[in-house]
């Protein structure tokens, strides 16, 4: 399945700070995990990851450290902030409303059918 | 086999990392964050049982290409490429752009050449009628100014309009009142309606968008490398002058009367416009000029105004009320605020906290405390001598900047102690410019009659 490249920016924010609530991470873990939390449909182009990380930090939603580790390579982690939390709450009552809205509208109608799961036995 | 697969792995992430380098708009850091998460792709894609070479392939891939991710970059970090207006999206034809550009400089800059001469035209002369160019030079110089990035940002025909109807109240604020060449109100219009109008044109330099605090920030930049060419072309013009005058005289003719009613004064009108052409076109020569001038100057600014408040203790009696003094110690502050501005606009907002950040904090808290020891000069005038256009504008100033560096100070230390972002700052001092325009506004258009055109 293919999601469009709207949808796709829409839930990025949200996505990146819902991750980052559960504890600081870096990019590519957290693409990894945006990965595995869609089950492999949120499809994002690596790169442009970090203009949005870069977009909430200047923001002040999240803040960065670089880590050094003796003898590794130096790695840029980002955290959530108080203000990022909040932010976070709103845009989690804003996909709620417009997910209650989708939801009404594609039980209410009888032109719909409910979607048939593709792993469905029917 | 698996030691040569690694080095050639190495190159390749070396190769792609200069590649990564020679962008512009990715700094090192940048660069660096993205290599690690190549790094970080590549080794799950050879523990997945890839080659290294295959592995590197894919993950470069997954990247992106590189000038969509740029774009993204540039697109947030819009400081880093400012004086490309990244979002006018002029990137077909630069060339034949490029020479619109300077047709159109060209003539605006004539036009501002020939706007202080036109008054001549009607028996305006520059010495018996000066009060006229006193209250008129700012519209000759900045309309043009403005017209010129009207064209460059093809702004729609609401906000020149808007532009329009802002000058045309500059010109009934300049001219509607009866000032006489020696009163008080005839010099604070002077030296307010050029502020006012150049942040009118701060509104058609942002293409419109003036409300975007990135705009600002931009236009803030805009301002301080305008202010370097502007100098610098003053400079020129002075070596200029002087060998026309020499070499004339050294053959029997007098330039003076050219050099001082058209030389001088056209001159400066066309650099006005020049200078804002050189900086959108030639930015990246003195790119780093002004934050160099600023790294120079924020010590030994800070270094002064400690010692001037040392002496104030040890003499022990306040700053002496005389007029010509206040007005230097306003200067003084202004140009603090300039510098203050200038490092913040050229601040790299994601940086920690560092020394020259204390440096700053040590210079806005000494200046606050000029600031106080102004005000309560000023006040002690006023309760002596009473309300005057120029002691109430004093006030209005020193009580416009207190405001602004009171706040500034309390902004830093939160930044200093880890409290804040620095984002907090570029917000307040770009929002502050709404009031440097009000205040200028308020004393061009209310204080003539408000003070009976004293």
């Amino acid at each position: 399945m293919h999601i469009t490249k709207d949808l796709v920016a829409a839930s990025a924010t949200p996505l990146v700070l819902g991750i980052l609530a559960e504890g600081q991470s870096y990019g590519y873990a957290i693409l990894k995990q945006v990965n595995e939390l869609s089950g492999g449909h949120l499809e994002w182009t690596d790169g442009l990851l970090y203009p949005l990380l870069h977009r909430l930090e200047r923001l002040g939603h999240v803040e960065s450290t670089w880590d050094s580790p003796p003898g590794g390579r130096r790695r840029k982690y980002y955290r959530i902030t108080d203000q990022g939390l909040a932010e976070l709450a709103e845009q989690r009552r804003q996909w709620a409303a417009v997910v209650d809205a989708l939801r009404g509208v594609w039980t209410a109608g009888p032109v719909l059918r409910p979607i048939t799961p593709q792993w469905g036995v029917a | 086999m698996s030691v040569d697969s690694d080095k050639d792995l190495e190159s390749q992430i070396a190769e792609w990392r200069a590649y990564v380098r020679r962008r512009r708009e990715l700094h090192s850091t940048d660069a660096e964050e993205l290599e690690d998460h190549l790094r970080g792709r590549i080794a799950d894609l050879t523990a997945a049982g890839l080659h290294p070479d295959e592995a590197f392939l894919i993950a470069v891939k997954r990247m992106g290409s590189l000038d969509e991710v740029s774009r993204e970059f540039a697109r947030e970090h819009s400081g880093r490429l400012w004086k490309q207006l990244v979002l006018t999206g002029d990137d077909g034809g630069a060339t034949t752009r490029n020479r619109h550009d300077l047709l159109v400089m060209i003539v605006c800059a004539a036009a501002a050449a020939l706007a202080i001469k036109i008054p001549a035209l009607f028996g305006l002369d520059f010495d018996d009628d000066s009060v006229f160019f006193m209250r008129n030079m700012s519209l000759f110089a900045l309309a043009p100014l403005a017209a010129y990035f009207a064209w460059r940002r093809r702004l729609q025909p609401m906000v020149t309009g808007l532009l329009a109807l802002l000058f045309a109240v500059g010109v009934v604020g300049a001219n509607a009142y009866p000032l006489a060449a020696d009163s008080h109100t005839l010099v604070l219009t002077t030296i307010h309606l050029p502020i006012a109008l150049w942040l009118v044109v701060g509104v058609a330099y942002a293409a419109g968008q003036w409300r975007s605090e990135q705009r600002r920030m931009d236009f803030i930049r805009f301002t301080g490398e305008w202010f370097i060419y502007f100098v610098l072309l003053a400079l020129g013009g002075g070596v200029l002058t002087g060998i026309i005058a020499g070499t004339f005289n050294a053959i029997g003719l007098n330039p003076e009367t050219f050099i001082s009613e058209w030389l001088l004064p056209c001159g400066a009108m066309a650099a006005v416009v020049v200078a804002a052409w050189l900086v959108e076109a030639k930015q990246s020569v003195v790119e780093n000029m002004a934050p160099v001038l600023t790294r120079v100057f924020t010590p030994l600014f800070t270094a002064t105004l400690l010692t001037l408040l040392g002496a104030f203790i040890v003499a022990g009696n306040g700053i002496d009320a005389d007029r010509d003094v206040l007005i230097l110690f306003d200067v003084l502050l202004v140009v603090v605020l300039g510098l203050l501005l200038y490092s913040i606009s050229a601040r790299d907002a994601a940086n920690p906290p560092g020394l020259f950040d204390k440096l700053q904090l040590a210079l806005v808290v000494s200046a606050l405390a000029i600031d106080v020891l102004v005000l309560v000069a000023i006040t002690g005038r006023i309760t002596e001598f009473g309300f005057t256009a120029n002691k109430t504008a004093a006030l209005g100033e020193n009580l416009v900047l207190l405001a602004n560096l009171g706040w500034s100070a309390w902004l830093f230390l939160g930044f200093i102690r880890g409290r804040r972002p620095f984002t907090v700052l570029e917000r307040w001092q770009t929002r502050y410019l709404v009031v440097y325009a009000a205040w200028a506004a308020v004393v061009v258009l209310v204080f003539p009659p408000l003070f009976a055109y004293a």
